[in-house]
């Protein structure tokens, strides 16, 4: 918490509605940022946090509404207007060149040179300065493809303040970061505010609004709902605002009964796709009627684990068994044969081929099998009957099975590769992310579908970032490490530290 | 004899080499900024037309070098303009220029040259100069390999330039960093399109320079099979290069190489087809290609659309 | 909702072209030649008479086949600028296979088509197994291939064994290969008592009509039913709109591509085969590329990778081409003001945004 000064308003928006076509996405939003304080936006996927600041940092330009910098009215036609009056961004997805080194990612576009050649030491000396200044640590020759994570975030704050920027806009930071990570960047924001710098963060992280933020505004469909001091609210006050009503995060559900093992996976090693080894050793169960929750930071393993598990990469070694079978080795057609399915994580990639319509896309695991086609030939009322008992079923919306599925909403899109995997009838069900980007409503349909398919016997293997997601719907959680296993506890009574502390390494004895 | 063979086979290389050099920079700067031009050909092929053209009216094989490196830059614009304001797929922009490229330049030929396909020749003295004649002893070893026209000295000094320009200085950073990433570019108040389309005028430039280098140095006339895919050549040797100027020089010499053998070989008596030889640019680049396996050296953000918000 | 895109994308075509005639005529009118002359010229020369019409299709005919070569490999997310060597190995294998290995024609016909086929096929599928295998991607290996393709074709056509004496090209193909229509009849005493006595069927017999356009539309309804009927079509499509979708959904891709790649190039080495078998009769030796296989890819572009938009695209195009081969000798206008046009069609294509912008502004010019 810092001492921020009440009489200098760094940043003020004033009834800010941005449309996209018939979309509003932001709706007569007013911000008030004051000198040197953390101001966090809190709203979930979608609501409007990141279109209000690109407003302010001059990518987008507001239907209407003014915006005031120190007091002075701004209309922030590109990022150079934004820069030039000491606004600077650091983006969810870094903004970095990988190629460049990390002095040239800093000067970019504000390059030292003599007629134009660039006066690279010069540069680097003047950047360094920047990063001891700020304690932001750098190795200013290496190339971005090779430094960390947490590097390269520090490389976007240096770009900002190499730019003198004061108003310093972070978007979704702690997404990437190990919590070590994160408590470091408390850290710099810390430096940067007690410098005069002035922060706002964007985040649906409510615990991190508590460890660093000042003030907090919300954000709900695109409205702003209210701006709080941070100590005065509660984590679920901030839940409630963000979400629109009380929400529970909790899942009904039963005690599980396992059965037989359906999944083992023993010792598995996987690479990554720079050939450097991302799961290593790794070994799981999963039996029948339970769901197994792998926890862990994004990075440690989890999309090659996924990956190996469903054919689309080739391990190094290792065993996975599927009902005694193992399955390593198989491609993606071999492994479905083995009555395993899987939810994608990224479900407008992997998931659905956005052209084709529902129908199309409900059948692509089976277009060769009977009643589909016969001898190489498409039988389409065959196709449309099925597809429509389980638009049905599955309530898509709109229910008609020739809607072309890349105009679905996200949860619609989800429901149809639900209801396409869960057909299948598998024994195995992996589940990966299967709520990103979906609204609270959809999620709540999307973990009930889980807990119904380990309900019936399946053997279910969810992979999330979302702790609270891992320990609402799981029975058994997994952390997952450096490509390992590095703890399991039971999801009832689950401490989150405990688990926090084994996501980020800490040992668990 | 055998340093005789060596001279004449260095020589030819040079000479070969030079057009492809000039367009295969023009396509790593265009490539660099992540503009895909497969109309170099088509720019090559109107750049060889004007320049042997402009050079037969102002009786000056530089006039129409020059001419043709304005025309070629018409030529980028028009591509720049497809590509970069109005968002076109780069390949299908490329193949439209190799049409309108060919076209032009033989609708003007027929217009200026009496309904003829081809231009008529320069005189002698009024090609491109060469400016080391005499300094060596004439047909002397030196002679045969440096005793080149100006425009293949031009050629390589360009090299330097294209390599300085891009790895030295502040509109070299940029140019690569909209090739790699331009939403990072522009957030950091680039204007993406502004250096893309002085990246995609300046590659027909060079194109056009290309062609130029041909009908109005190695020859003294256009006609239509003068260019016959060299700037396809010329493309391919960027890529062995690595989209990088001094590996585009170096593979438009192997290039020129091979063509050099392609001239060399009856003259030694020994019985190999020119046809095979002539193929062994294409299936070397072939060979690059699967050896790169995984390793994505082209700009990452070649050839993809970038729209302003 | 279904697809919105289909009719704004037939209204862009349409626009494309009237602003390729367009561009087109300011230039006839520029360099001083009467645009209205010039294309009443090529309407005559294509319209005037039976033969002028049987030649607009003779000319349309491979352009139809590389257009549908590329139009399919389009569809399946693959770009093939390669139907120019495809074509190139078709026609030359037409033009051996035609001369060397004599048949009754019933067989000869068949087999030498197939041949063609194969050959393409052949040629295009290594593109396909080295962006399969080692994700070289294909518009550049197929412009390496084209040219591999034109050597090698030299390499044939111009060896001592091979050439006829005195040309650059191989020996005519026997009369059993050829699938021009009553090739040996028409001429024949018989045949030429015939044509005295219709007008008509002289006039169609005085072209070298062939069977080439009726194969090029069988392959078009076969185009579109693999497309949209089959299980092959499904997974290939499935490939090109979103390959990491379909190999999740346990679609070999690697396959797809090989598999769309070799089919593209049966179809345009069926196009050099029935170039040869019913028009040319050999193979030359080629100084430069003849560009079936770029006008194959304007074909596909104009229309817009359907089949049967294929078909009308190539004979469009192939009546730009015999028409405008009149305007030179009849008005002196260049002949290259055809290239010019299709260029200029192909690259308003690519910008649909240009076109959308500008339709924007005409209605609210009119408002």
């Amino acid at each position: 918490m810092n001492n921020y000064d009440f009489d200098q308003i760094a940043v003020e928006m004033k009834g800010i509605t941005q449309k996209f076509g018939s979309l509003v996405a932001n709706d007569n939003i007013d911000l008030t940022v004051h000198k040197g304080e953390v101001h966090a936006l809190l709203g979930e996927n979608g609501a409007g946090k990141t279109t209000l600041v690109n407003s302010l940092y001059g990518l987008y330009h507001p239907t209407s509404g003014d915006i005031f910098i120190n007091g002075e009215k701004v209309v922030m036609d590109t990022p150079n207007v934004a820069i030039g009056h000491g606004i600077g961004m650091v983006h969810q997805h870094f903004m970095l060149i990988k190629p460049f080194t990390v002095v040239e990612n800093i000067i970019l576009g504000k390059e030292t040179h003599k007629h134009g050649v660039l006066d690279m030491e010069r540069a680097t000396k003047e950047v360094m300065e920047l990063s001891e200044r700020y304690g932001l640590t750098i190795d200013p020759t290496a190339c971005i493809q090779d430094i960390t994570v947490g590097m390269q975030q520090r490389v976007e704050i240096l770009k900002t303040l190499y730019r003198g920027a004061d108003i310093l806009i972070l978007d979704e930071p702690t997404a990437v970061l190990t919590p070590q990570e994160i408590l470091d960047l408390i850290k710099i924001i810390n430096n940067l505010t007690d410098q005069g710098k002035t922060i706002i963060i964007i985040t649906h992280k409510l615990k991190e609004i508590k460890d660093v933020a000042d003030f907090c505004t919300i954000i709900r469909r695109g409205k702003k709902i209210d701006t709080v001091k941070v100590a005065d609210v509660s984590e679920s006050d901030l839940a409630s605002m963000m979400v629109g009503r009380e929400v529970s995060f909790k899942v009904d559900k039963e005690e599980s009964e396992p059965g037989d093992i359906v999944l083992e996976v023993n010792d598995l090693h996987v690479k990554d796709n720079r050939d450097i080894p991302a799961v290593e050793g790794l070994s799981l169960k999963v039996r029948r009627g339970e769901i197994l929750g792998i926890a862990g930071v994004d990075g440690n393993g989890q999309n090659e684990l996924v990956d190996a598990l469903t054919g689309i990469r080739k391990a190094e070694s290792g065993e996975v068994l599927v009902n005694g079978n193992n399955i390593l080795g198989l491609n993606p057609r071999g492994i479905l044969d083995h009555k395993v399915s899987t939810i994608p994580q990224d479900r407008q990639k992997r998931g659905l081929v956005l052209e084709y319509s529902i129908a199309e896309n409900i059948i692509i695991e089976n277009y060769k099998k009977a009643p589909f086609s016969r001898k190489g030939w498409l039988n389409f009322p065959a196709i449309r009957e099925y597809a429509r008992k389980l638009v049905k079923e599955f309530d898509v919306r709109p229910d008609d099975e020739n809607y072309i599925s890349g105009s679905l909403s996200g949860g619609n899109q989800q429901k149809v590769i639900i209801a396409r995997e869960i057909s299948n009838n598998p024994d195995l069900l992996i589940a990966v992310q299967p709520t990103r980007g979906l609204d609270v409503g959809a999620i709540e349909y999307v973990h009930k579908a889980l807990v119904a398919q380990r309900d019936k016997g399946k053997a279910v293997l969810l992979i999330s970032l979302e702790l609270d997601e891992v320990i609402n719907v799981s029975d058994r959680i997994g952390v997952i490490y450096e490509g390992k296993i590095v703890g399991e506890v039971k999801a009832e009574g689950a401490d989150e530290n405990e688990i926090g502390l084994m996501m980020a390494g800490g040992s668990n004895s | 004899m055998l340093l005789e063979s060596i001279a004449f086979l260095l020589g030819t290389t040079l000479m070969y080499a030079t057009p492809l050099i000039y367009t295969s920079l023009g396509g790593t700067i265009s490539e660099n900024s992540g503009v895909v031009n497969i109309g170099l050909e088509g720019i090559m092929f109107m750049g060889a037309f004007i320049g042997a053209a402009i050079g037969y009216y102002t009786h000056s094989g530089w006039i129409g070098f020059l001419a043709a490196g304005v025309v070629g830059g018409l030529f980028g614009l028009l591509h720049a303009v497809a590509c970069i304001s109005f968002t076109a797929d780069q390949v299908v922009s490329g193949i439209a220029i190799n049409f309108l490229g060919p076209g032009f330049a033989l609708l003007l030929s027929r217009l200026m040259f009496d309904g003829a396909a081809m231009t008529l020749p320069l005189p002698l003295d009024e090609k491109i100069s060469r400016p080391l004649n005499g300094l060596f002893p004439q047909n002397s070893f030196f002679d045969v390999i440096l005793n080149r026209y100006s425009t293949v000295y031009l050629a390589f000094f360009l090299v330097l330039v294209v390599w300085f320009v891009l790895y030295k200085t502040k509109l070299g950073l940029r140019i690569r960093s909209v090739g790699e990433h331009p939403e990072a570019a522009a957030t950091l108040g680039i204007d993406v399109y502004k250096i893309r389309y002085m990246s995609v005028i300046a590659s027909g430039v060079f194109a056009g320079f290309g062609g130029a280098a041909v009908s109005v140095a190695i020859v003294s006339q256009f006609r239509i099979t003068l260019i016959s895919g060299q700037g396809f050549i010329a493309l391919a040797a960027m890529i062995f290069g690595k989209w990088k100027p001094q590996g585009a020089m170096w593979a438009c010499l192997l290039f020129g190489f091979a063509q050099a053998i392609v001239v060399f070989m009856p003259r030694t008596g020994i019985e190999v087809s020119s046809q095979l030889l002539s193929m062994l640019p294409y299936i070397l680049t072939l060979i690059l290609l699967v050896v790169f396996v995984g390793k994505s050296v082209a700009p990452s953000a070649d050839g993809k659309i970038y729209e302003k918000n | 909702m279904k697809n919105p895109l289909k009719n704004s994308a037939l209204g862009i075509t349409l626009i494309s072209i009237l602003l390729g005639l367009f561009v087109g005529a300011l230039i006839l009118l520029f360099i001083g030649y009467n645009p209205i002359e010039a294309y009443s010229v090529m309407l005559n020369g294509i319209f005037g008479s039976v033969r002028y019409l049987s030649w607009t299709i003779i000319y349309a005919t491979p352009i139809i086949l590389t257009g549908l070569s590329v139009a399919f490999a389009f569809k399946t997310g693959l770009f093939n600028i390669g139907a120019e060597g495809q074509y190139i190995v078709g026609a030359l294998t037409a033009a051996l296979v035609g001369y060397y290995v004599p048949m009754p024609t019933l067989l000869h016909i068949p087999f030498v088509l197939i041949c063609s086929i194969t050959a393409g096929s052949l040629w295009g599928s290594i593109a396909g197994y080295l962006k399969a295998r080692f994700g070289v991607n294909e518009v550049i290996s197929t412009i390496m291939l084209n040219w591999i393709a034109l050597y090698l074709n030299n390499f044939f056509v111009l060896n001592e064994k091979i050439k006829r004496p005195g040309s650059e090209a191989t020996n005519k193909i026997l009369d059993s290969a050829k699938i021009i229509f009553f090739d040996v009849w028409k001429k024949s005493p018989d045949g030429q008592a015939f044509r005295k006595a219709h007008p008509f069927f002289n006039d169609i017999f005085r072209t070298p009509a062939n069977a080439g356009f009726l194969i090029a539309i069988l392959a078009a309804v076969l185009v579109l039913l693999i497309l949209n009927k089959t299980t092959l079509g499904y997974s290939l499509k499935a490939v090109g709109f979103n390959k990491d979708a379909a190999e999740f959904g346990g679609i070999n891709i690697k396959s797809s591509m090989i598999s769309s790649m070799a089919i593209a190039g049966g179809l345009s080495g069926l196009a050099g085969a029935v170039q040869v078998t019913g028009f040319t009769r050999e193979a030359s030796a080629l100084a430069a590329m003849e560009g079936y296989g770029f006008e194959g890819i304007s074909v596909a572009l104009i229309g817009a990778n359907n089949p049967i938009g294929c078909v009308l695209a190539g004979l469009f195009y192939g009546a730009l081409k015999y028409g405008g081969s009149k305007i030179q000798p009849r008005i002196g206008a260049p002949y290259e003001i055809i290239s010019i046009i299709m260029g200029t069609i192909v690259l308003f294509i690519a910008m649909p945004k240009l076109i959308r912008m500008m339709k924007i502004t005409k209605k609210k010019e009119a408002e």
